[in-house]
């Protein structure tokens, strides 16, 4: 907040008008640049997804595998940020700062964003390559969909109007038990089917196309900067809101106190 | 501790008893639902007899929200959790009587729609043993991890809204377990259902220990 433009706020003495600030400037226009090289890689400079069988068949993703540079960054952002949501949770239990608070409410979102955009680019590649748009046996696929409906839940909660700290409170605990919740569900789906439909380790395998890799490796760096873009955003305005907050109840309590000021004098109580 | 604990549960149970909420309107509520389960399957005796155990569970566990809605609506009225909690009983014991009686009324809940699944939907029991171990641990899972969400929504303003959107995505792995441990007992598709027994009690125990440690936190300010 410090970095962030200060003057003529309109919102009182020392709040920032703006969510904007050097660094978040960098970022963004980082994310824009990086994001139209990864359209100019991810179209012209992967070759489509082919192999061919020892039958003669030809096989593989075709042009979906273009998919894979959202999809797979998608996965990768929402699980950083629910991630994030569960240590913030557990540090604001230990530290009970409105800090940690923001913190964990800000990746929630963003975790929530790109899970579902993780399940949608998900769908549409499983379309034309696993011939399906859902498959209810596949482990990551019900695991992050049930993790996605879970932090649905936490922002809900995060949206009652509710005490401040009442509010702060539960959602650290409901964060918590959702992210130890992930695990039960990602072991019991995987109980249940015990089959996945996802590559293993196609990177570790070396399987996979080296311009191919690269795309991929350089669509992670564009999601961790676009991240780290909206996170400072999206924390800065939880800021100025709570901000905002306080200045209401403030001014509340100021023209309550200006009232019983005026009732008071024709009284002629002390 | 335990003597608070038995208390808790004895005054939950109490009220249930002589208010016959559970009885009058929770558990027609849920024959209710196995009848639109007939309905909306149409008059196919074998689909019902395939489907039960899911049917059964999804069930219970919409008749389980209204009941954990409830237990909590008991205590906010006429300020009774600030007593309890002014009354110096240990938060853990709270949270056990809470879970227990919420579990007891889960299993007689079962108890009945397992006889109406019986008769509606035309299943047979091959294994009782197994059947009543998965209820117990089931109820057990379900009860625990709903006391800790209810004590989280309540008096939230909200709760009625709130509590099946937080705690059916979590409750999604006693629904799977329950399932197939049912389905095993009735004998409609092959499944481990001893090894599933294992998970539903291992997600009564996680939650068993997560909701009494954390509900004193949450209690200070209810």
């Amino acid at each position: 907040m410090t970095t962030a433009a200060t003057e003529s706020t309109g919102i009182g003495d020392g709040i920032p008008a703006t969510t904007s600030s050097k660094a978040t400037k960098v970022l963004g226009w980082l994310t824009l640049a990086g994001f139209a090289v990864l359209v100019a890689l991810a179209f012209a400079w992967v070759p489509e997804d082919t192999r061919i069988t020892e039958q003669g068949d030809v096989v593989g993703q075709f042009d979906a595998v273009r998919l894979m540079f959202v999809h797979v960054p998608s996965a990768i952002l929402a699980y950083t940020g629910f991630g994030l949501t569960f240590l913030a949770s557990l540090a604001y239990l230990r530290w009970r700062t409105d800090w940690w608070d923001m913190m964990a409410h800000a990746s929630a979102e963003i975790g929530v964003l790109f899970g579902g955009l993780t399940l949608v680019t998900g769908s549409i590649w499983g379309r034309p390559t696993w011939q399906t748009w859902w498959e209810w046996g596949d482990v990551r696929l019900v695991t992050t969909l049930v993790m996605v409906l879970v932090f649905i839940g936490y922002l809900a909660v995060r949206r009652i109007p509710a005490d401040v700290a009442v509010k702060a409170r539960r959602s650290a605990v409901i964060a918590l038990v959702g992210a130890v919740n992930i695990v039960i569900v990602n072991r019991s789906v995987d109980w249940w089917e015990n089959r996945t439909l996802h590559q293993q380790s196609t990177l570790i395998a070396r399987k996979i196309r080296d311009e191919t890799l690269f795309t991929l490796s350089f669509s992670f760096a564009v999601g961790m900067v676009l991240f780290a873009w909206l996170l400072l955003h999206r924390f800065r305005t939880a800021y100025l809101q709570s901000q905002i907050e306080e200045l209401e109840v403030n001014e509340a309590l100021a023209e309550r106190r200006a009232e019983a000021g005026i009732s008071e004098s024709p009284g002629g109580r002390p | 501790m335990f003597r608070d604990a038995w208390l808790i549960v004895g005054k939950d149970l109490r009220i249930e008893m002589r208010s016959r909420v559970g009885l009058n309107q929770i558990v027609p509520f849920a024959v209710t639902v196995l009848v639109l389960f007939a309905f909306a399957l149409d008059t196919d005796q074998e689909a019902l007899r395939t489907y039960a155990p899911g049917l059964f569970w999804v069930t219970v566990l919409l008749a389980a929200l209204l009941a954990i809605g409830r237990s909590f609506a008991v205590d906010l009225a006429d300020g009774a959790a600030d007593r309890l909690l002014l009354s110096g009983i240990d938060p853990i014991a709270v949270f056990g009587g809470k879970a227990v009686a919420i579990a007891v009324q889960l299993v007689v809940l079962e108890v009945l729609l397992g006889a109406g699944v019986v008769l509606l939907f035309d299943v047979t029991v091959h294994r009782y043993g197994l059947l009543v171990c998965a209820g117990l641990a089931a109820a057990a899972g379900v009860a625990t991890a709903g006391t800790l969400y209810g004590a989280l929504v309540a008096g939230l303003g909200v709760r009625e809204t709130l509590l099946p959107v937080l705690l059916l995505p979590v409750v999604a792995p006693v629904l799977i377990g329950a399932t197939r441990a049912f389905q095993d007992a009735f004998g409609v598709a092959g499944a481990e259902g001893w090894a599933w027994l294992g998970l539903l009690a291992g997600f009564a125990a996680i939650y068993g220990v997560f909701g009494a440690l954390s509900y004193g936190a949450l209690l200070e300010e209810a």
